[in-house]
């Protein structure tokens, strides 16, 4: 019997010829990162509640502040100093205020086969270059730190065969929305997601990470594109090599499969408060903003913000409407300046930002106030994840984020 | 016997408790605004011993584990669902919390209700009836016995 991609992780790090579905497996973790969302807690675990404190290898180990950058409050600076301190002691490569974890995870250090822990839900973002990455708490990391391994219950694998091209105007995350929506929250609860076939191939890594990013929001325990030469062009422009290139045998078993045609996908929309309420935007144009959101993992590099810069070049922001644009990382935000495209979002209005989290974690930046209506192409709108409990979040592509903030309620490119 | 606080399908770990409390410096200053966006009042209501109670996927989203851990923080005995999403089932063992998949107890009682929860017979008890419970992998249950993950360590290092 063959095994799918993941599963050929899986036995790699566990040292294994094969493993199945349901097998509960010991592993060697090729990497792990933190970000200021809970390594304050690891922290403390480490020094209060360890026997034996000791780092099995602290190379393997990503420090991220990320989430609440620059800090808002004295007791967000006395938790992230807790970690920066932490890193320094231990020799831990540390980061901070160069982008969000897993922007710079995949800029600098994923590679195809490796199966990495990060302690924060979107870590499944590393398979659009065929890597496991998946998300875990804070003991389940330090577990990790302190012994170089941890337990991984083999998930099923979903097919997700992709044909066709997307038409123009719709994006990825459109895509994605789509395959949420038809799914549901739960749609792969414990599984992993495998995107294939034709239409894999006319999506680049950036487009991969958006599919991939939001898997967690379908419950998969992650997503995976095989690393194809895409995949390995992008590792190998920025100088890096595979662990382990895997493809899925033929006979591989999977639990069941979906097949999506790209050209019949249009811009969608997640309504408040469930990432799989979607409906097609066009149902909920016409409803009022108050703030406009471009960013985060899922939908803050450079692809995006052409699109939207592309959208709102002559334009104006509409009159009170706040729209937040915050590059994924500082390499992409250096970027955008050299193509122009911050002096647009400027120009047009927009408040341009260090590269952070931001207002998709309703913790720092942009939070909205009572009854506020944000549309973002952040990763989830559930109640009160922008700020106050009873404020809405739908969730939309980048252009149709960009028109939306244009004309002050929600609308897709096309209709400005 | 425990009072059950009754929540909805799909709840996310952001009712649990919400971004803006995830980094104050402890889980003791945390746990005054758990299920704040829901119920304001459940950190003072809650009594140890009582018992949350969810529908499908409970536990969704991010993987903070400072939900779990307000929850036994609060005293909760054990959150009952008919699914769960992985990282907070994942979380809640890890750190000592029982997480028991129930299909059927979610649909008959509300919120206000009393029910009992012996772990080693795998049986829950309300309003007179009795329901089974799935059993957890042999693998989860001992880091669950052991008290969570990080005791089990202790005892492996």
């Amino acid at each position: 019997m063959g095994m799918t991609i993941a599963e050929k992780i899986i036995a790699r790090a566990a040292g294994v010829e094969a493993v199945r579905p349901g097998d509960i497996h010991t592993v060697h973790l090729d990497r792990m990162m933190s970000n200021d969302g809970t390594t304050h807690l690891t922290v403390d675990m480490y020094y209060n509640k360890l026997k034996h404190p000791q780092i099995a290898d602290a190379k393997k180990m990503v420090f991220i502040v990320d989430h609440n950058v620059p800090s808002d409050s004295a007791k967000t600076a006395g938790s992230q100093k807790k970690m920066r301190d932490f890193a320094r002691e231990h020799a831990i490569d540390f980061w901070e205020g160069k982008g969000v974890c897993h922007q710079i995870m995949m800029e600098h250090y994923v590679c195809p086969g490796e199966l990495i822990f990060g302690a924060d839900s979107h870590t499944c973002t590393y398979g659009a270059l065929g890597a496991f990455g998946t998300g875990v708490g804070c003991t389940d990391l330090l577990y990790g730190m302190v012994t170089g391994t941890s337990w991984v219950l083999v998930p099923e694998t979903v097919k997700f065969n992709l044909t066709g091209r997307l038409p123009e105007g719709v994006y990825p995350r459109d895509l994605m929305l789509t395959i949420i929506g038809q799914i549901g929250a739960n749609g792969v609860n414990y599984q992993v997601m495998e995107f294939c076939g034709d239409g894999a191939k006319t999506l680049s890594v950036n487009d991969r990470m958006v599919l991939c990013n939001l898997a967690v929001e379908a419950g998969a325990k992650t997503a995976i594109f095989e690393a194809d030469e895409i995949a390995l062009e992008y590792l190998k422009s920025r100088g890096r090599k595979p662990k382990a290139v895997f493809t899925s045998d033929p006979d591989a078993v999977y639990a069941r499969e979906y097949t999506f045609d790209l050209s019949c996908i249009v811009p969608v929309a997640a309504k408040p408060d469930f990432v799989d309420a979607v409906v097609p935007a066009s149902e909920v144009c016409g409803v009022p903003i108050d703030e406009a959101f471009l960013g985060s993992c899922n939908n803050g590099r450079i692809e995006e913000l052409r699109v939207g810069a592309a959208i709102l070049k002559g334009r104006k922001v509409a009159e009170r409407v706040r729209f937040l644009v915050v590059p994924a990382s500082q390499e992409i935000y250096l970027q955008a300046m050299e193509e122009g495209l911050i002096q647009t979002f400027m120009e047009s209005g927009a408040i341009v930002m260090n590269p952070n989290c931001s207002v998709c974690w309703g913790s720092c930046q942009g939070v909205i106030g009572e009854n506020e209506v944000l549309i973002s192409t952040g990763t989830r709108n559930f109640k009160g994840r922008a700020g106050h409990p009873n404020s809405k979040v739908y969730l939309g592509s980048a252009a149709t984020v960009t028109a939306s903030a244009v004309k002050g309620e929600i609308c897709t490119a096309d209709m400005l | 016997m425990g009072k059950i606080f009754k929540f909805h399908n799909d709840l996310d770990t952001d009712q649990i408790i919400a971004s803006q409390y995830l980094l104050l410096p402890t889980i003791e200053e945390m746990k005054v605004h758990t299920f704040e966006s829901l119920d304001p009042q459940f950190p003072q209501k809650v009594q140890p011993g009582d018992y949350v109670v969810g529908g499908e996927n409970f536990g969704c989203g991010s993987s903070r584990e400072q939900a779990p851990s307000v929850l036994k923080a609060l005293g909760v005995e054990a959150v009952v669902a008919k699914s769960f999403a992985r990282i907070f089932y994942r979380n809640a063992i890890n750190i000592g919390l029982p997480v028991i998949v129930c299909k059927e107890l979610p649909d008959v009682v509300t919120d206000g209700d009393e029910m009992e929860l012996s772990l080693t017979e795998g049986v829950i008890r309300s309003g007179g009836q009795e329901f089974s419970c799935t059993k957890l992998p042999e693998y989860m249950q001992q880091i669950l016995s052991q008290g969570g993950l990080i005791a089990s360590l202790n005892k492996e290092v």
